[in-house]
This record gives C-alpha cells, structure tokens and sequence, in this order.
C-alpha cells in the first residue's frame, strides 16, 4: 500500500452519474447524456468531462460546481471538471431510464434525430422540421401543436394537447 | 483588464472576436425584448436565442484571451473594450425598431451564421470547429424560426406586411457587409481556420429570396449600401448607446460578480 488515498473509481462515477440536473432536477447528468467521462488516474486525481446541452445553457456551472462537490465527498481531493464541446450533445443521448423520468414529470421526451446529426452536420440542411408532434404526456394523445419553439429552458419548446386541452414542454430534438 | 487594441491581437483571435463579437452584440439587442415583447412567447423566445448567442460568445472571447496570452477573461473583452475594439458587423448592432425589424434583422443573421457555422464546424482550430458544430443546431431554430414570422407577418393583415417590408428594407444595406472579406479573413481561410465569407453570398441569397418570396415580399431592388467597415471598428451611431447600457454595471463596479 502506497500512502495515496485509494479512490474506488466505479464510486466516484456514480457519484458523479447522480448529480441532477438544476432546471430539471427529475434526471440526472447521465440520463441527459452531458456527463462523458470519469477517469481517476493512478495518483488519485480525478477528471470529469461534461458537455453543454445549448451554448448558453445556464446550468452548466451549477452542474460543474456540484459534480466537484459530489466526487469531493468520495474521498476525490484533485478534481478537475471539462467542459467539452465536440462531438456536440444530442438529445440521442438521453437515456431510456431519463426519457421514462421525463414523461413521468409531464414533459415530453425528444424524437430521434437519428444518423444524419451523428455522423456530420453538414449532411442537414435547411430549417428543422418540427411537423411531427408529440404525444401529450397527461393524456397520451397524439393530437397537439406548437405552441411556441422556445419554452421554459433552453432546451425545451411548448406544445398544446389538442384531446385534453393542456399545455406541455417538449424536449426539443437536437 | 484593458489590453492591446483588437487590431494588434494574433489573426486567430481576432477572428475569434469577430466571431464572438457578432453573437454577444446581437445577444446584447435581444436581450432589450426581455419583458416587451408583443407575447410572452416571444418575450421567451428572443430571451432564448440571446442566452444562445451568448453561450457562443463566452467561449469565443474566451478563446481570444487564451491566444492573446496576457490574462484577458471573456468579461475583459465584453466589458472593458471601446467601440472601435469591437469588430461585429454593423448589422447585428441596428436597433431593434419594432417586432418586425428584429425579425428581420434575425433572418438575415441567422441564415448568415448557419451558412457560416456549417463550414466552420471543419475548422483545423478546435475550439471554432466546437463552437460552431454545436451551436448550428441551434441556429437552424433561430432562422426556423425568424422565417416562420416573416411568412406570418408579410402574409398577414396589410398593417403587418407593410411592417415587414419595412423591416426588410430598413436592414438590407447591412447585408452586403456579411460577405466582404479581407486580408486576415483569407490568410486565415489558408491555413484552414476561417471561413471565406465571400463564398456565402449566393447561397444566402437564395435562402433568404425564398423565405421573402413565401411571405410575399421582395428584396429591394434598388438600395444604398451601407459603409460598412464593422470588421475594422467601424460602427454605427447607435452603437455607443448599445456598449454604455451593456459595459456600465461593469464600469462602475469593476470585478464585480453574480
């Protein structure tokens, strides 16, 4: 035994792995897909990567900061958080277990985007297609509409139940 | 800190401004709709895009005062730099004027930056590559959805098309500024870092006629061209008042933090 602390890394990953997400505190940082990487090198220090869901989004400091004080309280001593932007977050990443949590709070999950955002950008081209709606999370109805592409956070737009009548936040896909 | 003036900056992060001094000043005028927007989900919505731009923006300033080396945060350059050090072009600093105008206004930029964007994302600088690669996808809601209005507006009651048209035609002499490039622009196309604007114009054009088309409006045929010169320091009157309202918090309470 050597006098450095010993970091159990898989503790240090679902530490960190459980952080929730600030503005939609029902998921946490791994079922949205923003955390990357966890990696505790042989010295003990430990180097977590998260990625940004939109550019501005205002709760990645939040995130970063408490990342550094959950690893923290696992014994962690050196912690550095990344923010990476590349490859660019998808909402392909979000997790069965987070899209379930997502409907469970009202809000429904994002449509694939699928292969053509993965493996390149320019493959798309011009405006996004917002035709096909999605299915009301209080109702199950097929049947909404737009209400506006811009919602309550940055990463969500609103649509309107068109069998029940009531407002919800969509996930946008990106 | 103050620094050394943009123009004296290493070519990379002189782009890197140019860049992020777009994003920040437009995100600057959204930002005056927070609360007087003609519905709240536009109020939201403008708001939105701003804090997009505005994620943009840190990480470009940001990346200018890695390169430039002398200790400069993304707030030195937003908060502590003159109207001449800020290299936007003019069309992103034109006041919002009404709905329609800002529209418009978000039209023209927006279908600029996807262009531009598009070809950044394969970039040989890292960071510009990241940037742009990941703020395209939310620069295709932007322009989605500045064209949805300007369809809505030019093919709504004669008041809002005319609104429209006024908007449009009140902000196409920025236009040609998008596309001129320059001496740092082409060395920096060279080596693989920057995107020749020049090569945008028809594309651009072709997008944004149709969009105008749809919403039965027409470019102006005939139209004075404005100077220009944003690249360079140059900017508009209404620029000053833009830079006092966003730098004076700052100014007056230097250091100071959320």
């Amino acid at each position: 035994m050597n006098d450095a602390v010993l970091i159990d890394e898989q503790a240090v990953h679902r530490a960190a792995a459980a952080v929730p997400d600030p503005e939609l505190p029902m998921v946490t940082i791994e079922d949205l897909g923003i955390l990357r990487d966890v990696t505790v090198s042989a010295d003990g220090r430990v180097a977590v990567t998260i990625t940004p869901t939109y550019s501005g989004c205002p709760a990645m400091e939040a995130i970063a900061a408490d990342v550094r004080e959950a690893v923290e309280t696992r014994g962690a001593t050196a912690v550095e958080v990344r923010t990476e932007l590349s490859p660019a977050w998808t909402t392909d990443w979000i997790t069965e277990e987070g899209r379930r949590k997502l409907v469970e709070a009202g809000i429904a999950p994002p449509a694939p985007v699928g292969d053509h955002n993965r493996s390149g950008l320019q493959a798309r081209s011009g405006p996004v297609q917002v035709a096909i709606s999605p299915r009301c999370p209080r109702c199950g109805s097929p049947r909404s509409r737009l209400v506006s592409r811009f919602g309550s956070t940055a990463c969500k737009a609103i649509y309107a139940c068109g069998a029940c009548g009531e407002p919800f936040d969509y996930f946008k896909a990106i | 800190m103050s620094g050394a003036p943009t123009a004296q900056l290493p070519p990379v992060a002189q782009y890197a401004l140019r860049l992020g001094d777009d994003a920040l000043i437009l995100a600057q005028r959204l930002g005056e709709w927070a609360a007087n927007a003609p519905e709240l989900e536009e109020d939201v919505a403008l708001t939105n895009i701003a804090l997009d731009l505005l994620g943009q923006a840190r990480v470009l300033l940001t990346l200018a005062g890695k390169i430039e080396a002398a200790g400069r945060t993304e707030d030195d350059f937003a908060f502590l730099r003159d109207e001449r050090d800020f290299v936007n072009i003019q069309l992103v600093e034109q006041p919002n004027g009404d709905f329609a105008q800002t529209i418009a206004r978000q039209l023209f930029f927006s279908a600029y930056q996807r262009l531009l964007y598009e070809r950044l994302a394969d970039s040989v600088d890292p960071t510009i590559a990241g940037v742009a690669g990941k703020a395209i996808k939310e620069v295709d809601y932007h322009e989605d959805h500045a064209a949805g209005w300007t369809r809505r507006l030019g093919n709504g009651t004669e008041e809002s098309h005319r609104r429209m048209r006024e908007g449009v035609d009140r902000l196409w002499p920025y236009v040609d500024e998008l596309f001129r490039t320059d001496e740092l622009e082409q060395r920096l196309v060279g080596e693989g870092i920057a995107v020749d604007a020049s090569g945008l114009r028809e594309e651009w054009h072709k997008r944004v006629t149709t969009v105008l088309d749809e919403a039965t409006l027409t470019a102006p045929e005939s139209s004075w061209t404005a100077p220009g010169g944003g690249r360079q320091g140059v900017h508009t009157e209404a620029f000053g008042y833009l830079l006092a309202e966003m730098q004076h918090l700052h100014r007056s309470h230097q250091g100071a933090r959320w």
